[in-house]
């Protein structure tokens, strides 16, 4: 799993069936500072993450299993809104 | 998953028999402004995009997660077009570039 920071949604009306209704964000990885590591990743939101929150998402074939559909392509979902870090440091 | 343009198609006869029927497309990635990316991806499209639009790509074992796909030899997959990308905060944007 891995921290991100929502900071934004894709809007498609064309996709695969399965995913219908579902939300893309747009997720930005950061690290537990806080800072923005590497590039932004659409996941599928499955808690109702909104934009500017810190949450954490899975990535690969696992990114299904969350979803209440038996197959669909989706290769990231956010699982949880972090409410808060304690980091040594 | 990751946004894409597709910029052409792939034809091929001589392929594995799992795959006949399949639509492939080239795939250039680009990031949130829609610039491109230097990344390219042949992937299997399920939701019938055509050349020039933005999509998302789903890669990985996810692609074999549709019922075509399904037990097939693919790794990137489109499975959604793009209409709007919505980034409240220009600043998220501007982080791109740099």
């Amino acid at each position: 799993m891995f921290l991100g920071r929502v900071i934004g949604n894709v809007w498609a009306t064309q996709k695969y069936d399965a995913l219908h209704s579902f939300k893309l964000m747009i997720v930005q990885p950061i690290n537990g500072g806080n800072e923005n590591i590497g590039d932004p990743i659409i996941a599928v939101d499955t808690v109702g993450a909104g934009s500017g929150e810190v949450v954490y998402y899975i990535t690969a074939s696992e990114a299904v299993i969350p979803l209440p559909v038996e197959m669909a392509p989706v290769d990231a979902s956010i699982v949880g809104i972090v409410d808060s870090i304690n980091l040594k440091s | 998953m990751f946004l894409g343009r597709v910029i052409g198609t792939v034809w091929s006869t001589r392929k594995d028999e799992n795959l006949v029927g399949a639509k492939f497309l080239i795939v250039r990635q680009v990031d949130l402004k829609l610039k491109d990316k230097d990344n390219f991806v042949v992937a299997v499209d399920s939701v019938g995009a055509g050349e020039g639009e933005i999509v998302l790509v789903a890669t990985g074992s996810s692609s074999r997660q549709t019922e075509f796909t399904k037990n097939k030899p693919v790794d990137a997959v489109i499975m959604a077009i793009v209409d709007k990308l919505d980034v409240p905060l220009k600043k998220n944007l501007q982080e791109q570039e740099s």
